[in-house]
């Protein structure tokens, strides 16, 4: 008992107190997503997306017990072997999984399924963890990163081959980790640098653009000391950069299937497939826009009750905050999240073992990209990549699986000042 | 080591966070388009369904056209908890049982989204509620069209179109075609499924502005996003619809199939599949009743003989035995053999046979001897041996003819019949155990052999071109500038060459005039050349079955016909089969004895064997 009650005092009120704000938040607004006003139906009815969520908010907490009674010495032992498991269950997906909106990712366990990839985040982020906790490990040194990458890639992979594209894009996340630990700052930054050229051949037609850069490289000539290394790095880089260019058209034009060109395309051209993901993101902007500084008021918003946007109360529910709670509501979920992001990072450089600190670095990696892409989409300034809003989103194992990922993380911070510092430095 | 590292990530995702709120801040607080969009106005996404394309016969009369009608749907959420039920349902005629099961499905359905609550107003039925619909909210009218029949015939044609199952949504979302969502309607069988895709046409949207009363305001954006539904094409078919009434006219009571073809370009004139039903069971309200009841039909009207039903050909398959015998050199015309019975029976004809002859007269032992000469060429000295290669040879030829395998027609459920292969006797008797003597049916085209009434008919076209075929087909072009489909446009050569044919037709051209064929079903004015075939089956009497083409030189017409359980080829099958010639050429009919005859038969409820020859005549002419 003496040991239940320090737990909680060392469990971090503030992380704590800002998880459950965001669960309530959630479900305030999957009942208000879903409400409809001539039906007598009850909030926790289980015929509703509401009343299950409850259902998984209970689920939650059972599983929060059990990662706080878990020893914590367990999450770095057996990192890898949950690792191992996770990646088994992903490839048994393959044969055997449920096919849900085109993504062969779900497993059926009764009348509930779930989704596998979900689970493989957590699970990355202790292998990872474990991995980089080698003090001997140095990322600036290619075989080193390579089996980091390797680590990440396969889950990526694996659940690339489920046609789940938006669950795999949220592997990237691994690079925020990984530059916290020592990698190059040019690989981030060639990362951003391919992201950049490939917004402009979106918006620059492909020519124009090599010319730019012919013209661009050329005055460059001009400028730079005509030495045979400059001159020749300027050669290399402008060819790099055009095939960088040519490289990401014929991906857009050639690789990606037709649904998800239309969402990259969308984003300059909002005409382009009003009948799919075009009309939803307008609906999207419609609803947050209408909500105005104060927003219309719990339960009543219109925009959001027309069912115009699907998955309204999955992963564009941030479109009933905005329509119903305005600029606020916008203020305090994005507050919230920057806050828990903060408190993360903050918690994660106290750690005295690398692999807590890098681990909580994954958690606020990964959170970190579900909210930016999740609300970038909903407001129309990314393309529209179906993954959730960690802990707000209807969705069993979204939930289960961020809350897993959180709470090791506040298992591991809680038991900090027992562990040993094995880190030099 | 990288403790600095930990300002730039917080700074970047202060950044992103600044950024969203950025956005946030001008889209709620100081960008006022969106609230326009949205002030008390919602938009509505409505689907514009299309007009499914007609289908025209080959003299331009209409087989098939849309009327409309008019679907009660409702919004479940949109339906006020104190409506008066009472009225509803009297302005409808439904019980209040019935009103509120179907409600309580439309919402197990969705709440937000629009079931069909009554189904299918006609147009008189729809002006009487359409004032009084405004008092309840949440129903509104959604026009829609289904089939519509001048007659009562080509149901196995045309098919039927029909509401799309959980199923096969299920199914062609996993293919990746995304077009039909739930209570959408499609082809399902026939033209109607084979040649969906063209005649569906494109579903239109429309975005409608519409208010808090839910009074549309116009087009969103002036409609720059509106797409205009698209009419399906229009269908013109090769079917004669004159000739397609007269046939299944002709089948009633009896069970079996007429085809008939135009050799030089494999169309079909006219498809039989007997007995059927009436498309107009299949159009209307009373689909699923009327469904049932085919369904359950023990005759099976759904099912198409015509193409699926695989019968042993009997006689009619001496012309090809001859044609290969020819073709490989180990008979020529003058070839005369004895009718001995000693292995197969025959009927009373005249004296030994010559090819002609054995045609006309239809002689099992003469083509007992043509067959065993194709199989036993003695190119190996063991029997067994032999006889595999002799088989596999004449295989050759017999699918050189589009048997044993689908011919490629532009209709669903096409069956391919049977024709053995080398190794299913092998795997019947072992290897090198079977020899002459355990095929022989085949000589007269029983045993291992299946043929559908298609494959039939395309064997007389084969007969009528001397030696080739086209694919047969019920189109000639889709949509008014259409031309036939390119598939249909490649002659298909047998294995036989032209000069071989011209004895064989000679005497099918005999046996018409004065051969196994009952004299009553001559024609005076045409020269028909037939082939009677009188198959047993396990299935009780004979069937009739019966090949022609006409006239002899350029022929114009080819007809297969099968009659299940009714006798000799040439009392039953030959006659329907002639009066379809006299039809199709001469638009009427003179023998009115011969077809008033023909009408009166009944071979499914009594057993009018009354010429009185078909028991005891034999078997196999």
């Amino acid at each position: 008992m003496a040991r239940q009650e320090k737990l909680v005092k060392t469990i971090d009120i503030p992380l704590l107190g800002m998880y459950l704000a965001l669960l309530l938040l959630g479900w305030l607004t999957i009942y208000a997503s879903e409400l409809d006003v001539n039906a007598d139906i009850d909030a926790w009815d289980m015929s509703i997306s509401s009343g299950r969520q409850l259902l998984f908010i209970g689920t939650s907490s059972v599983l929060i017990i059990l990662i706080m009674a878990t020893d914590y010495k367990f999450y770095d032992v057996f990192s890898y072997f949950i690792y191992a498991g996770i990646l088994l269950v992903l490839v048994a997906v393959l044969g055997v999984g449920k096919t849900v909106a085109g993504s062969k990712s779900w497993l059926g366990v009764g009348t509930f399924g779930v989704q596998p990839s979900e689970f493989a985040k957590f699970a990355t982020s202790l292998a990872l963890a474990k991995y980089l906790s080698n003090p001997l490990i140095r990322l600036d040194r290619w075989p080193d990163l390579n089996r980091a990458a390797i680590i990440i890639a396969i889950p990526a992979i694996l659940i690339l081959l489920q046609n789940d594209t938006g669950s795999t894009l949220v592997f990237s996340a691994f690079i925020i980790p990984l530059f916290r630990e020592g990698l190059p700052p040019w690989i981030p930054n060639l990362g951003l640098g391919i992201v950049f050229l490939f917004v402009l051949t979106l918006i620059v037609p492909q020519t124009w653009l090599l010319v730019a850069i012919g013209v661009i490289a050329v005055a460059a000539f001009f400028i730079i000391d005509k030495t045979l290394n400059n001159v020749i790095a300027l050669a290399i880089i402008a060819s790099v950069i055009c095939l960088v260019v040519i490289g990401a058209n014929y991906f857009i034009n050639d690789v990606l299937q037709p649904h998800q060109r239309n969402r990259i395309k969308v984003l300059v051209q909002p005409g382009i497939d009003p009948l799919g993901v075009g009309w939803n993101v307008t609906q999207s902007k419609n609803a947050i826009g209408s909500g105005g500084f104060l927003g219309k008021g719990y339960l009543e918003g219109t925009q959001t009750k027309f069912d115009f946007v699907p998955e309204q109360s999955t992963d564009f529910i941030f479109c009933t905050i905005g329509e119903e709670f305005g600029f606020l509501g916008s203020l305090l979920v994005c507050g919230l999240f920057l806050g828990m992001l903060w408190r993360l990072v903050y918690l994660a450089d106290r750690q005295k073992m690398k692999f807590s600190r890098v681990y909580g670095y994954c958690v606020a990696a990964i959170i970190f990209f579900h909210f930016t892409i999740n609300i970038g989409m909903t407001v129309g300034l990314l393309p529209v990549i179906g993954i959730p809003l960690p802990f707000i989103s209807y969705g069993g194992s979204s939930l289960w699986s961020f809350t897993i990922l959180l709470f090791i993380f506040l298992k591991l911070d809680a038991h900090r000042s027992q562990m040993l510092s094995r880190d030099a430095g | 080591m990288f403790e600095s590292r930990q300002r730039t990530i917080i700074f970047v995702f202060a950044l992103v966070a600044f950024v969203m709120l950025l956005r946030l801040f001008y889209m709620q607080v100081i960008d006022d388009s969106y609230k326009e969009a949205a002030a008390n106005i919602s938009l509505q996404r409505i689907i514009e369904y299309p007009y499914r394309g007609i289908v025209y016969d080959r003299k331009g009369k209409i087989c098939v056209y849309n009327v409309p009608v008019y679907d009660v749907m409702v919004l479940p959420k949109e339906v006020k908890k104190g409506m008066d039920t009472t009225r509803f349902c009297s302005l409808f005629g439904i019980t209040k049982e019935e009103f509120s099961e179907t409600i309580t499905a439309a919402r197990t359905y969705s709440k937000v989204k629009p079931s069909p609550f009554i189904k299918q107003l006609s147009h008189t039925e729809f002006a009487k509620v359409q004032d009084q619909l405004i008092d309840f909210p949440g129903f509104f009218i959604s026009p829609r069209t289904v089939r519509g029949y001048d007659h009562s015939s080509m149901g196995i044609v045309l098919g039927y179109i029909g509401e799309i199952s959980a199923g096969r949504l299920e199914k062609y979302k996993k293919e990746g075609n995304n077009y039909y969502r739930s209570g959408d309607y499609l082809g399902i069988s026939g033209l109607e499924n084979y040649y969906e895709e063209q005649l569906r046409g494109k579903r239109g949207v429309k975005f409608m502005m519409v208010d808090v009363n839910g009074i549309q305001k116009g087009h969103y954006k002036d409609g720059i996003f509106d797409t205009a539904a698209v009419r399906g094409d229009n269908l013109y078919s090769t079917i004669d619809l004159e000739l397609q009434k007269f046939g299944e006219e002709l089948m009633k009571n009896k069970k079996g199939s007429i085809i008939c073809m135009e050799p030089k370009t494999g169309e079909i004139l006219a498809m039989i599949s007997s007995p059927t039903y009436d498309p107009n069971l299949l159009r209307g309200r009373d689909f699923s009743k009327n469904y049932m009841a085919l369904q359950k039909d023990p005759l099976k009207p759904l099912f198409n003989r015509a193409l699926m039903a695989p019968y042993p050909p009997g006689s009619i398959f001496k012309t090809l035995q001859a044609l290969t015998a020819m073709q490989e050199g180990v008979i020529d015309s003058n070839m005369v053999w004895p009718c001995v019975q000693d292995v197969v029976h025959c009927h009373p004809h005249p004296g030994p046979c010559n090819l002609r002859q054995s045609i006309q007269w239809s002689c099992n032992p003469y083509y007992l001897q043509v067959f065993r000469r194709i199989i036993n060429q003695h190119k190996s000295g063991n029997t067994f041996l032999d006889t595999r290669i002799g088989y596999d040879k004449w295989r050759e030829y017999i699918s050189s003819f589009g048997i044993g395998q689908k011919l490629g027609i532009d209709m669903p459920s096409e069956k391919k019949g049977i024709l053995r292969t080398v190794a299913y006797y092998d795997r019947i008797y072992g290897e090198k155990h079977w020899k002459y003597s355990n095929v022989y049916s085949l000589s007269i085209g029983q045993g291992e052999l299946g043929l559908s009434p298609l494959h039939m008919a395309n064997m007389a076209c084969v007969l009528a071109n001397r030696g080739y075929y086209y694919t047969p087909h019920f189109i000639k072009k889709i949509g008014e500038k259409g031309t036939t489909p390119a598939q249909f446009k490649v002659r298909h050569q047998t294995k036989v060459a032209a000069e071989h044919f011209e004895s064989i037709i000679t005497g099918m051209q005999w046996a018409v005039q004065g051969g196994t064929v009952w004299s009553q079903a001559r024609m005076k004015t045409v020269n028909i050349c037939g082939k009677t075939g009188t198959a047993q089956n396990p299935h009780g009497k004979d069937h009739s079955i019966f090949i022609c083409f006409a006239p002899k030189e350029n022929p114009t017409i080819a007809v297969a016909t099968v009659v299940e359980n009714s006798g000799f080829g040439g009392f039953v099958a030959a006659p329907i089969a002639t009066l379809m010639v006299e039809k199709y050429l001469n638009d009427t009919i003179q023998r009115k004895n011969l077809y008033e005859h023909m009408l009166s038969r009944d071979y499914i409820h009594k057993d009018t064997s009354s010429n009185g020859k078909t028991g005891e005549a034999g078997k196999n002419h």
